[in-house]
């Protein structure tokens, strides 16, 4: 009995002793991974919270001598000729955003309801292989979509950039809308066409209460998209007033001494709406990548 | 375009469940709105995706191009770059997202948060984090080399004095932008395994490597294979890390053909010249593309 219990407990001791170094190992890896995805986070607030013009040096202490918030607070003032546009320009990242949004959801919530709901056989094959966008390399359609905004009058047009970050945004959408109206049934369609209703009602007070978590990704989707993106705000506005915040930020290195601290302040607050998102909706902004591999 | 932002566009496209569709003919009326609803999404494809693609196709149709872009000693060093930064990036980014997607399946109960923490450079913009790496590594006075002096006593190197080094380095942002994306995808890819296997192989005695051998790599490979393509073609289009983090020093020595063509076209005025320098990496990329193509419908098949 007692000898059953002793190498019982000698087997268990075995086996913490076999685990330890795996435990060890995988704190240590997490550690690594903590230092690996917050180095350039760190990095920033270093330097947007310098007190003069950016000093980008590390001194060697964790946390700056005398932080500052001056540089946050010029960026809110839009206390420096760099930053005179800031609130305009981070209205612009809104608007061009907003608009982004609400194209994408009306645009692709149609024609989803098109090919989902309606069955419009041929209108799949165009809703797939539009995927296919993706795949292009950007400076393939960026080069011709600059040039041919600039010959149609539309350079240095906010419209231009929606334009671009529609055409981004909805073959995705298209794409989840379908999925998800894959677990809306049918029958709610048929059901209020029987009572009368043209397609067009059925669209509007049936299909769009029911996908509205869907179109709430999507847009959030499209928002983000807009928010971020940066190579067509780049080449296609060039006045400052017209500038979003990403193209603001890209500026500073236009010069060779620019007031750094002010550019990586600009850029942190550039930033936050975004993560704010992302770690608001998290569970909708992953749910998607997962559901894909668990179908596999 | 070809940002992996819209990754979330094709996996779950590409892994959903297919659904075979019933073909009641549309008539009159119904087909009528149908068209209507679909008029607004195929204006908006056609007008700024298919028509500047085609334009591009036609500025860089001129042979005579080429003959130039194969004289300038800029193009040859843009071409390996790219080659590399899509081949070795994307197999290194793929490599690791798979090791850390069977860290974070494991089942302790700080592994969670940390993976919140390590979603951080997903959910930051491009922008502010490529930038963040230009001056972490600029000069002798950026963060990482004045660390290693103050920490270590060692000299680091001068980042972007170097093509192949700046160009390291772009890889390198590129990586901790993108690895949280993938390793989500394998996390989402090793969920859906069942457990039992891995119960049952323990059971038979099988260690840490043979199950990972024979469980994990037969039912990941495909997803993995997958997943490599298609971040390979997108790193190829990439423009971002490598504009914002090393900005093609020294002396373009560091561009990619992305970077490059956009130096063509808005820098020294010469879109045909820029818009051929893209196209002239579609003989590998659709290749790529056909074989993802491939392997998607093969997954479907198996499902």
């Amino acid at each position: 009995m007692t000898a059953v219990a002793a190498a019982r407990r000698r087997a268990a001791a075995r086996r913490r002793w076999r685990r330890w170094p795996v435990a060890l190992g995988s704190a240590l890896l997490g550690l690594a991974l903590l230092c690996w995805s917050l180095l350039p986070v760190y990095n920033m607030l270093l330097i947007a919270l310098d007190p003069d013009e950016g000093d980008v040096e590390f001194a060697g202490a964790i946390w700056p001598d005398e932080p500052s918030l001056n540089s946050f607070r010029a960026v809110l003032a839009q206390d420096h000729w760099y930053l005179e546009d800031f609130w305009r320009q981070f209205g612009n990242s809104f608007y061009i955003g907003l608009l982004t949004m609400a194209l994408t959801v009306a645009v692709a919530s149609l024609a989803s309801f098109a090919v989902g709901r309606m069955r419009l056989a041929k209108a799949r094959l165009l809703t797939n292989t539009a995927l296919l966008v993706y795949a292009v390399p950007a400076a393939l359609l960026a080069i011709p979509f600059v040039r041919l905004c600039q010959r149609y009058g539309l350079a240095d047009n906010v419209w231009a950039v929606v334009a671009a970050e529609v055409t981004f945004a909805i073959p995705f959408a298209v794409l989840v809308l379908q999925q998800y109206g894959t677990i809306i049934p049918l029958e709610f369609d048929e059901a209020a066409r029987i009572d009368g209703a043209s397609p067009f009602q059925v669209y509007w007070h049936v299909y769009l209460p029911l996908m509205a978590p869907a179109l709430a990704a999507v847009g959030t989707y499209a928002l983000l998209l807009a928010w971020g993106e940066y190579v067509y705000q780049y080449l296609l506005l060039s006045s400052p007033r017209n500038w979003t915040v990403a193209v603001a930020i890209e500026q500073f290195f236009d010069a060779d001494e620019a007031p750094w601290n002010y550019m990586m302040a600009l850029a942190i607050v550039y930033a936050l709406p975004p993560i704010a998102t992302f770690y608001a909706l998290r569970r909708y902004m992953t749910a998607g990548l997962t559901m894909g591999g668990i179908k596999g | 375009m070809s940002s992996p932002q819209h990754a979330l566009a094709l996996v779950p496209g590409v892994l959903g469940r297919r659904r075979v569709p019933r073909h009641p003919h549309l008539h009159g009326a119904e087909l009528a709105w149908a068209v209507a609803f679909v008029v607004p999404y195929a204006t908006v494809i056609a007008a700024f995706a298919v028509y500047p693609i085609a334009y591009a196709v036609w500025l860089g149709g001129n042979p005579a191009l080429y003959a130039e872009l194969f004289s300038d000693p800029a193009y040859p060093v843009a071409m390996a770059n790219t080659a590399f930064f899509a081949g070795f990036g994307a197999n290194t980014m793929m490599f690791a997202a798979l090791l850390l997607s069977g860290f974070f399946t494991r089942r302790q109960r700080w592994v969670k948060p940390l993976l919140a923490v390590c979603l951080l450079p997903w959910a930051l913009p491009a922008i502010p984090a490529f930038v963040s790496f230009h001056w972490m590594l600029i000069g002798e006075y950026g963060f990482l080399n004045s660390a290693l002096w103050q920490l270590f006593g060692i000299d680091g190197p001068q980042w972007f004095n170097q093509g192949w080094l700046s160009l390291g380095c772009d890889i390198i942002a590129y990586v901790w932008k993108w690895l949280p994306f993938w390793t989500l995808i394998l996390v989402g890819g090793r969920m859906a395994i069942p457990q039992e296997l891995y119960e049952a192989a323990d059971i038979d005695g099988a260690g840490v490597v043979r199950r990972f051998l024979h469980i994990t790599v037969p039912l990941l490979g495909n997803l993995y294979l997958i997943c490599t393509a298609l971040a390979a073609i997108w790193i190829a289009g990439d423009f971002t890390a490598v504009e914002l983090v090393s900005n093609g020093a020294p002396a373009r020595a560091s561009d990619v053909l992305a970077t490059l063509s956009e130096h063509y076209a808005f820098d020294s005025g010469r879109p045909a010249l820029g818009v051929a320098a893209a196209l002239s990496a579609l003989p590998v990329l659709i290749p790529l593309v056909i074989v993802l193509m491939r392997r998607i419908e093969a997954r479907a098949v198996q499902l």
